[in-house]
């Protein structure tokens, strides 16, 4: 076990935790902040995506020992009331059907729009594709993106 | 016209004055969380409810909460639901609280209508479950009930209070007014009086035509907590004290655990208790709900997640393989027996035993006219066999269940669609009474018929009586998707027989499965030949299985669909017209007289597709398939249509007409085609899990395809069929034909024709 110090959402959150602790759950279990959720534990699906400096990572595959000061933002931190242009384009167009993935994809989009302000469909595809909507709202996600992407 | 009902359903009074809990949000409980809850309520809550009925209570200042009594999966009930009690209530939508409903079936338990499995006899009492395409159907009645009774109660509170006649009130958006005077005052005014005022033994209901809520889109009652990551789910779920419990179960199919060494594992940080459990004591499992092919646990418990994982992987387990397991099942109060035979099974063994079955073990289900008389008299015979692997659910949220089992009680907290089935299992677990069992329902994360299986509820339960803590038990991914409770692996075998002027003399249909068979012997095309034979067969396996969206109609509707496709082409027919030729046969002289399916809505909903879709005016470099398919009381047609490019083929647009009856939430009800049509498309292209000495191969995402974002259509299309009908399924009747579209278009796209799922692989080799 060792002590960890960590910037989440713009707050500095210290954490003891063994080394190899993924960052998902130190989020989850330590921190209990749970909007970051569980899916798959390999980086296959796409639910713990939060962002690292502003890039999306799979906090499921970071070990908290590797995090260091580098800023994490989660779910709970993209905006202190759901005003985020991508959370309210998500409410806007009813994106959800069981919600359970809609965290790490709104985290996904997130990072897509901090790299590229007016992506194009098949470069949407291509960043959302590691992200997993087993109710297959992806028709839906595409269109809050795009929504965002007029509203910001 | 509206309609005048009795507010008693049954035998029952359905409609009765409840001990709702008070309070805005005393439902539920307390998450224990450490940011605050965003964003802030948007609606003032009121100093005083007052309880009407079960589904809901009004403010003293008009503001009304109303009670949605299913579990919600994705399936949207959770809004919509509540629409329907709105609806009659004649209410304001924007000053309802919607509440996820306690478990209490004397409250909300409705009939289930149909039947569990297709093969056992409906459960007579009432229940709250999410299955089979039924909340909203079951429910319809009550919903509206709940509604118009607590209206009428307040309009004879109000003709009290205003000394006029009842007849001369009127309501509209959550007010009473008195149009001759000029009055007019929220319900809130009215709610202490009208919640003692008697209840009505008959109630008015609307006329569908007059419905302001019903057919409108009301946005997600969660989708701005989803949207902020607020915890909602089961996994999120956390108590003071709460321990993290994970297991081992066997690494295959007629495994069992022969002994385990957690010595190291135990002396790891954070590590509380390692032990062996036996899911259920004694030889019975409580109902066919809370059956597992893994008795055997070895189970871990440990203050975090990540020191359970990392313990889990210290802990030495030694396998052998298991004996015949027979289990007796108490399913709805009648003794059954499921057998678990020994064995290693891989699918290529299976897929022979499956061939063997179809040859020397089959059932007739039924049979028109003289079949083997017109095979024996063809011009030509068609035969194609299909088949399809086993699926597993994936549900994204995976198996998880928080309990707090004390000598006293057991409080349960966690995704599960069956909750009212459940808790009896967890009392014979215990040894407990069911009274001393309490289940609270969450947000699910998926469903799809996974969570109707609740035998990881048993376990947590089981697991915090032994460690004397509350627990929350989570099966990782891997463990999710190897423990069973498959979609079956089902093969279908269809003949044709065609005489020398093109004409379909008999129809046959031969379909088995692992372990059950997906035929539907009385659904379409039964009732449009004259001759004609369904048969069925089935193999036995160590392999659990379960519902999974569309039950058996997931594989059947594709395999059927597909071969009238390559039926209406040999015949030289149009495919589209070659099937309303076929209902126009069932609607004027309909074969046999139990056939399951109305030909005119089934017709209906094809024309629609057609006319929508303008099938029969080709596109250039567009390749088209259609399908139709009828389960859980609901209709859909599709056409699929197909682009090449670079030799890939590129779903560009799916047209879906359905018959749903009316349709309750109109844009929620478009999502969720849209998502079953995307999820069709990638059950039929990509998915299923092979078994190899009993092992399965693809244990999480990287080996287990889903569909992913850019392999879904580039746009769905939405058409209802306006009818007026009372509400059937629409969870599960989209999922099934899609793929049946997707294969005939493939074949129209490349020449190919397709057999078996999943297609990509076939294109592949």
């Amino acid at each position: 076990m060792a002590l960890f110090q960590l910037t989440i959402n713009g707050q500095t959150k210290e954490v003891e935790a063994d080394a190899s602790t993924p960052l998902l759950w130190v989020l989850r279990d330590h921190l209990k902040m749970v909007g970051t959720k569980f899916g798959c534990g390999i980086a296959q699906c796409g639910a713990c995506t939060v962002l690292l400096n502003g890039n999306a990572i799979r906090s499921c595959q970071l070990p908290v020992s590797a995090v260091g000061n580098q800023k994490v933002t989660t779910i709970e931190g993209l905006s202190d009331d759901g005003s985020h242009p991508l959370q309210q384009a998500w409410v806007e167009v009813d994106v959800p059907q069981c919600g359970y993935c809609q965290a790490g994809q709104i985290m996904q989009a997130a990072s897509l729009l901090n790299q590229n302000s007016n992506p194009t469909d098949e470069e949407i595809e291509a960043v959302m594709n590691g992200n997993i909507c087993r109710c297959g709202t992806y028709l839906r996600i595409k269109e809050a993106i795009k929504l965002a992407v007029k509203n910001a | 016209m509206s309609q005048i009902v009795k507010t008693k359903l049954g035998r029952r009074s359905f409609i009765k004055r409840s001990a709702l809990a008070t309070g805005g949000f005393a439902i539920g409980f307390s998450w224990l969380y450490s940011c605050e809850q965003t964003p802030k309520m948007v609606l003032e809550l009121p100093d005083e409810w007052f309880n009407f009925n079960g589904y809901l209570k009004i403010g003293d200042n008009g503001v009304v909460t109303i009670m949605s009594p299913n579990p919600e999966i994705g399936q949207n009930v959770k809004t919509s639901m509540p629409m329907i009690v709105a609806e009659e209530l004649d209410m304001d939508w924007a000053k309802v609280i919607v509440e996820q409903a306690p478990l209490d079936t004397s409250l909300y338990g409705v009939p289930f209508i149909s039947k569990i499995a297709g093969q056992a006899e409906a459960p007579r009492s009432g229940m709250q479950i999410a299955g089979g395409s039924n909340s909203i159907r079951s429910s319809w009645d009550a919903l509206r009930l709940a509604g118009a009774t607590a209206k009428d109660m307040l309009l004879q509170a109000a003709a009290d209070m205003w000394g006029v006649s009842k007849d001369e009130l009127s309501t509209e958006n959550g007010y009473v007014i008195h149009e001759s005077s000029g009055q007019k005052e929220h319900y809130g005014v009215f709610a202490a009086a009208a919640s003692e005022v008697a209840v009505p033994e008959e109630v008015a209901l609307k006329d569908p035509a007059d419905y302001k809520i019903i057919g409108s889109s009301k946005k997600n009652v969660d989708g701005l907590k989803i949207a902020t990551g607020q915890p909602l789910f089961g996994i999120d779920v956390m108590k003071e004290g709460m321990k993290i419990a994970v297991m081992i179960h066997p690494p295959a199919f007629g495994m069992t655990l022969k002994s385990f060494n957690a010595d190291s594992a135990k002396q790891m940080p954070g590590v509380v208790d390692i032990f062996q459990m036996d899911a259920y004591q004694g030889e019975t499992q409580n109902s066919g709900f809370d059956i597992t092919a893994f008795r055997d646990l070895v189970v871990v418990v440990a203050d975090t997640t990540w020191q359970a994982m990392q313990a889990r992987k210290a802990v030495k387990c030694e396998w052998v393989e298991a004996d015949d397991v027979k289990t007796k099942i108490s399913f709805f109060g009648r003794d059954t027996y499921f057998d678990f035979p020994k064995g290693l099974e891989s699918t290529a063994a299976q897929n022979e035993k499956l061939n063997a079955a179809a040859k020397a073990n089959v059932q007739t289900a039924r049979r028109d006219g003289n079949p083997e008389m017109a095979f024996r008299k063809a011009d030509r015979i068609i035969e194609k066999t299909y088949s399809a692997p086993y699926l597993a659910h994936n549900t994204m949220e995976p198996m998880n269940f928080f309990a707090d089992v004390t000598a006293e009680k057991a409080h349960l907290i966690g995704p599960i669609q069956t909750p009212s089935i459940m808790e009896p299992s967890v009392a014979a677990r215990l040894g407990m009474n069911p009274d001393q069992v309490h289940i609270e329902m969450t947000r699910m994360g998926g469903g799809f018929g996974r969570r109707l299986y609740g035998h990881f509820l048993v376990e947590a339960a089981a697991i915090s009586q032994h460690v004397s803590a509350p627990v929350k038990l989570l099966y990782t991914r891997e463990d999710d998707m190897s423990c069973g409770v498959f979609r079956p692996a089902y093969q279908a075998t269809y003949r044709a027989a065609i005489d020398k002027n093109n004409v379909v003399t008999a129809f046959h249909v031969r379909a088995g499965g692992i372990p059950e068979s997906p035929l539907a012997a009385n659904r379409f095309p039964a009732g449009a030949y004259d001759n004609y034979l369904a048969e069925s067969f089935t193999v036995k396996s160590n392999v659990t299985t379960g519902a999974f969206r569309a039950p058996r109609s997931n594989f059947i509707a594709a395999a059927e669909q597909s071969f009238l496709d390559e039926l209406a082409e040999a015949i030289g027919k149009d495919p589209v017209d070659y099937r309303l030729e076929l209902f126009e046969r069932a609607i004027k002289n309909p074969v046999g007289d139990r056939n399951d399916y109305d030909a005119n809505r089934y017709a209906e909903v094809i024309r629609l597709a057609k006319e929508k879709s303008n099938w029969g005016t080709p596109k250039e470099g567009v390749h088209r398939g259609f399908a139709a398919y009828f389960c859980h009381n609901s209709y859909v047609a599709d056409v699929v249509d197909l682009k090449v490019e670079n030799g890939q083929t590129i779903v560009e647009n799916v047209c879906v007409a359905v018959d749903c009856g009316i349709v309750v939430n109109k844009d929620a009800a478009i999502n969720l085609v849209e998502g079953g049509t995307v999820d069709g498309i990638g059950t039929a292209l990509y998915s299923g899990l092979n078994l190899k000495q009993g092992a399965p191969q693809q244990t999480n995402f990287d080996r287990y395809r889903l569909i992913r974002h850019a392999e879904a259509p580039k746009a769905i299309e939405v058409h209802f069929v306006n009818n007026g009908m009372s509400p059937t399924g629409l969870g599960e009747p989209m999922y099934p034909p899609v793929m049946g579209a997707l294969a005939n278009a493939m074949y129209q796209a490349t020449g190919k024709r397709l057999y078996q799922q999943p297609y990509a692989q076939n294109l592949d080799a």
